[in-house]
C-alpha cells in the first residue's frame, strides 16, 4: 500500500513541471504565438532559482528568481518576434540553444553544491497544489472570461481582432511573458523541489515534452493535466518496471514515454474536427498592422 | 460650438499610399438620419475613405468633423465611442468562436454570454436576421457570417452605421427586410453609409449619392431622380457595356451531368447532397440559385472534386464518369472551377498572381512545370494575358494576390479559368463584391464561353444576375437541387417558392431558420 502510495506521489512530481510549462505555453499558443523557446526558458528558471536559494537560503526567492528568469527570457523571445517580427519558429530554437549555454556558464560555480529544497506538506511540495490551481484558473480565464476571449480571438484572426481595435502586439507580448514565468517556474521546481540541486541540462528535454502535450492536449488544459500525469506516470513506471527486473531493455523503457507522447500525437492529429476546431489559426504567423 | 446641420463631415480629405494618391481632396457630408450611398469603381477609394472614418486608417491631410467638433479618430475603438458602427466587406470575424463570443469581442461592458445571447436572439427577430447565437462561425455560409457582422453594429445602437456591400450575399427578400431595418434606423435619426455597386437598390434605398472616381469626388446627387444607367455613367466616366446573350443553340450535346449524386454531410451544420440531377449542355448557361447555406459549397465541393463522391458514374464530364476523381483528374479531362471565396480557397494571399496559376493549370498544362520544374516564364505570359483580357488593376508588376481589391482578385481568379477555355465551368458566386463594370465583363466573358461550345454553370445568389446569364435556371434547397426551368418561364416568385421547398421529395423536419 504504501509502495503504491510512493508510486503516485513520484508520478505526480514528476509530472508537476511538465504541466506548468505546457500550461505557460498554451496561453502563448492560444494567442497565436508559437515559442519553441520552452526547454531554454525552463533551464534558465532552474539556475537562477538554484543560485539564488544556495545564495540566500531562501526557496521562495527561489522561485521568484526562477519566474523572472523565465519572464526575461520570454520578453526577449517577445521582442524579437513581436517587435521586430522575426521568424518565431527560428528564434524559438536560438533561445533554447541561448538557454542551455547561458545557464551552463552562470551555473558553473554551482555544480556538485549542496542545494535548498521547498518545504513540503504532507509529502507533496506546495508547487504541485499550485499547479493544479493554474491549471483550473487557466481554463477559467480562458473559457469563461473576456480576457480569455480577447486571447483566443488574437490566436484565431489576428487581422480581425485589430480591426476590431484590439492591441494585438500588446496582448501577446502578455501571454509570451505568461509562457516564460510558468517556463521559468517549471524550471525552478527542478532544482528547488525534484532534484535540489544544479546539474548541467538538467531540464532534459522536458520543456519539448511541454510543447508536444499542449499539441497533444490539443490547445485545452484539463486535457493538459491528462496528458501530463500520463507522461510522468509513463515514466515512473518505467523505472517501477525496471526494478521489477523483468528483463527489459532499460533503453527501451527510458524512451517509453517519447514513443507514448508520438503515439498519442498521431491519434490525435488523426481526429481532423478535434483538432480544427481549436488550433490557433494563426500560430505562429506574424502581424503587422496593414494599411 | 456652432450647430451644425451635418452628423459627420469629411473634408478635402487627402490619403497618399506610396505613389498613390487613394483618396484625394474627397470631401463627403451626411446629415442626421440620412441614408447616403457612397459610389465608385473597384479602387476608387471608397473603402479607403470609410476606413479614415471608422480610424482604422489616418487620414495623410484633411479634416473629419463629427456634429460639427473637429476629431481625431486613432483608431475603431474611439469610433465606436462616437458611435460609428461597421460592417466590413472582408469579414472580421473568428471563425473558431461561436456567433456570440464574436459578437461580445466588439460590445463594450459586463461579460456575460447568457445575457448577450438573448440579446442576440431579440435583435435577431426584431431585424429579421435570423441567427444561432450558439453557433460556431466556421460552420456558417458566407450569408450567415455576413448577418453577424450586421447585427454586430446595429447592437451597438450606432449613430452612423457604415455599411461596405451588404446586400451582396442576402437573398432579395432578407434584403427587403434589411432595407426595412435601415428605413426604420434612418427614421430613428441614425444615419446610413451605405457602399454598393447594386445601382437600383442605391435608387431604392438612397436619399443621397457621393460618387467617386480614382479617389475624387465626381458627383453628388439624390439617386432617386437619376437613371442606374447615368449613375453607372457617373461612376465609370463612360457608358457600361451590357450584357448582350446570343440565343442559345437548342440541341447542343450533354456535356456536363450529375446523376443521383449524393454525399454526406461532413459536419454538425454542413449540408447532405440528396440525389442531386443534372444536365448541362454545350452551349447554354444554367444557374443554380437558393438562399445561402442551402447546400450551395457542398455541391460546388462535389462538383469540382474537392470532395469525391463515393459513387463514380454521378458525374459525368464528356459522358465520361469522374465523381469519383480529384479536382486534378476533373481539370484534365476540361473542367475548370472558381470558388466562392477567392482569397483562400481561389488564390493563395501571399503568392504571386503568376504562382496562382500554376496552381489551377498545372494538371493539364505540362509544360508550366516540365519535369517538376516551374515555367516561369509560361506562368507570367499566362498571369498578364488574363490581367489585360479581363482589366484586372494593381500597384505593382505580378503582385501578390492579397494585395489586389476583392473585385480585381475576382476578375483575375475567373479569368485565369476561362484563359483555358475550359469545356465545363462551374462558378460560385462568379460577381460577388464586384463593381457594375467588372461584373458585366465577367457576366459577358461566361455567356461567350458557353457560347462558343462550353457548358457553364453558374451558382449564384443574385437573382439579378441569374436573369441576365441563364437559359435554364434550377434552384437548390435544403441539399435538393430543383428541375431546371427555362430562365424565360421563370420569374422572382417562381424561384422564391423554390427556395422555400417547393420541389423537395421529402417531408422537412422543421424549419431550417
Amino acid at each position: 500500500m504504501d509502495q503504491s502510495l510512493a508510486v503516485m506521489l513520484t508520478i505526480i512530481t514528476a509530472a508537476t513541471p511538465l504541466l506548468i510549462a505546457a500550461i505557460g505555453e498554451l496561453v502563448v499558443e492560444r494567442s497565436g504565438v508559437l515559442n519553441l523557446g520552452v526547454e531554454g526558458m525552463m533551464v534558465m528558471g532552474a539556475v537562477a532559482g538554484f543560485a539564488v536559494a544556495f545564495m540566500t537560503g531562501s526557496t521562495l526567492l527561489g522561485v521568484g528568481a526562477a519566474i523572472f528568469a523565465g519572464i526575461a527570457m520570454s520578453a526577449l523571445f517577445g521582442f524579437l518576434t513581436l517587435t521586430l517580427v522575426a521568424n518565431q519558429v527560428a528564434a524559438g530554437l536560438a533561445l533554447t540553444l541561448l538557454g542551455l549555454g547561458l545557464s551552463g556558464l552562470i551555473g558553473e560555480a554551482f555544480v556538485g553544491q549542496p542545494g535548498v529544497k521547498m518545504p513540503t506538506l504532507f509529502g507533496i511540495d506546495a508547487l504541485v497544489p499550485f499547479s493544479l490551481l493554474l491549471t483550473a484558473g487557466v481554463a477559467y480565464v480562458l473559457f469563461r472570461t473576456k480576457t480569455g476571449l480577447v486571447i483566443r480571438a488574437v490566436g484565431n484572426s489576428h487581422s480581425s481582432a485589430h480591426a476590431l481595435g484590439y492591441r494585438v502586439i500588446a496582448i501577446r507580448y502578455l501571454s509570451v511573458m505568461f509562457g516564460g514565468a510558468c517556463a521559468g517556474l517549471a524550471g525552478g521546481y527542478l532544482s528547488l523541489a525534484y532534484t535540489p540541486q544544479w546539474i548541467e541540462n538538467m531540464t532534459a528535454g522536458r520543456g519539448w515534452i511541454a510543447l508536444a502535450l499542449v499539441v497533444f492536449a490539443s490547445w485545452r488544459p484539463l486535457r493538459t493535466l491528462v496528458g501530463a500525469y500520463l507522461f510522468g506516470a509513463v515514466s515512473i513506471l518505467g523505472f517501477v518496471v525496471q526494478s521489477m527486473g523483468l528483463g527489459i531493455p532499460s533503453q527501451f523503457l527510458s524512451s517509453l514515454p517519447y514513443i507514448v507522447t508520438i503515439i498519442a500525437l498521431v491519434i490525435i492529429s488523426g481526429n481532423k474536427r478535434l483538432t480544427q476546431a481549436n488550433t490557433p489559426a494563426c500560430l505562429a504567423q506574424s502581424f503587422v498592422p496593414d494599411r | 460650438m456652432t450647430a451644425s446641420q451635418y452628423l459627420l463631415e469629411a473634408i478635402d480629405i487627402v490619403k497618399v499610399f506610396g505613389t498613390l494618391r487613394a483618396n484625394d481632396g474627397v470631401t463627403l457630408q451626411v446629415t442626421p438620419g440620412q441614408i447616403h450611398a457612397l459610389l465608385g469603381e473597384n479602387g476608387a477609394g471608397k473603402s479607403t475613405l470609410v476606413k479614415m472614418i471608422y480610424g482604422s486608417l489616418q487620414p495623410t491631410s484633411g479634416t473629419i468633423k463629427w456634429k460639427g467638433q473637429d476629431v481625431v479618430i486613432p483608431n475603431p475603438n474611439a469610433a465606436r465611442k462616437l458611435g460609428i458602427g461597421m460592417v466590413f466587406q472582408h469579414f472580421s470575424l473568428f471563425e473558431a468562436l461561436t456567433v456570440v463570443e464574436n459578437i461580445s469581442l466588439a460590445m463594450p461592458g459586463k461579460f456575460d454570454l447568457e445575457a448577450l445571447s438573448k440579446k442576440v436572439e431579440f435583435y435577431s427577430g426584431e431585424y429579421g436576421l435570423p441567427l444561432n447565437p450558439k453557433a460556431t462561425v466556421a460552420d456558417l455560409s458566407v450569408g450567415e457570417r455576413q448577418r453577424i457582422e450586421i447585427l454586430r453594429c446595429l447592437m451597438q445602437e450606432p449613430k452612423l452605421l457604415i455599411l461596405d456591400e451588404p446586400t451582396a450575399v442576402l437573398t432579395p427578400q432578407e434584403a427587403d427586410l434589411l432595407f426595412l431595418t435601415l428605413r426604420l434606423l434612418a427614421s430613428e435619426g441614425c444615419s446610413v453609409l451605405y457602399i454598393s455597386h447594386r445601382l437600383e437598390e442605391v435608387k431604392r434605398l438612397c436619399h443621397w449619392a457621393t460618387i467617386l472616381r480614382h479617389g475624387k469626388v465626381v458627383a453628388s446627387c439624390d439617386p432617386r431622380e437619376e437613371t442606374a444607367a447615368s449613375l453607372a455613367r457617373l461612376m465609370v466616366g463612360g457608358d457600361i457595356h451590357t450584357v448582350r446573350a446570343a440565343k442559345a443553340p437548342r440541341d447542343g450535346a450533354v456535356r456536363f451531368s450529375l446523376k443521383n449524386a449524393s454525399l454526406e454531410a461532413d459536419g454538425p451544420f454542413s449540408v447532405a447532397l440528396k440525389n442531386i440531377n443534372l444536365e448541362v449542355r454545350g452551349g447554354e448557361v444554367i444557374a443554380i440559385a437558393g438562399v445561402a447555406g442551402n447546400g450551395q459549397s457542398e455541391l460546388f465541393d462535389a462538383i469540382s472534386g474537392e470532395r469525391p463522391l463515393s459513387n463514380g458514374n454521378a458525374i459525368l464530364i464528356d459522358g465520361a464518369s469522374c465523381g469519383a476523381t480529384g479536382v486534378s483528374a476533373r481539370r484534365k479531362m476540361g473542367a475548370a472551377f472558381v470558388p466562392e471565396e477567392r482569397l483562400g480557397h481561389g488564390a493563395v494571399p501571399v503568392f504571386p498572381l503568376s504562382e496562382n496559376v500554376v496552381l489551377t493549370r498545372h494538371s493539364d498544362d505540362a509544360s508550366l512545370a516540365e519535369r517538376g520544374l516551374l515555367n516561369r516564364g509560361k506562368a507570367n505570359s499566362i498571369a498578364d494575358r488574363v490581367i489585360k483580357a479581363y482589366d484586372v488593376r494593381m500597384g505593382k508588376p505580378d503582385p501578390e494576390a492579397r494585395s489586389l481589391s476583392g473585385g480585381n482578385l475576382q476578375k483575375f481568379v475567373v479569368g485565369r479559368e476561362l484563359d483555358r477555355h475550359p469545356k465545363v465551368l462551374v462558378v460560385n458566386q462568379p460577381t460577388w463584391g464586384v463593381d457594375a463594370g467588372a461584373a458585366a465583363t465577367i457576366r459577358q466573358a461566361l455567356i461567350d464561353l458557353a457560347r462558343s461550345g462550353s457548358a457553364v454553370v453558374v451558382i449564384s445568389q443574385d437573382l439579378d444576375e441569374i436573369f441576365e446569364l441563364a437559359d435554364r435556371i434550377a434552384v437548390i434547397s435544403r441539399g435538393q437541387l430543383s428541375e431546371a426551368h427555362p430562365a424565360h418561364e421563370m420569374t422572382a416568385e417562381k424561384i422564391g417558392l423554390l427556395m422555400a421547398g417547393s420541389h423537395e421529395k421529402e417531408t422537412p423536419h422543421a424549419a431550417h431558420s
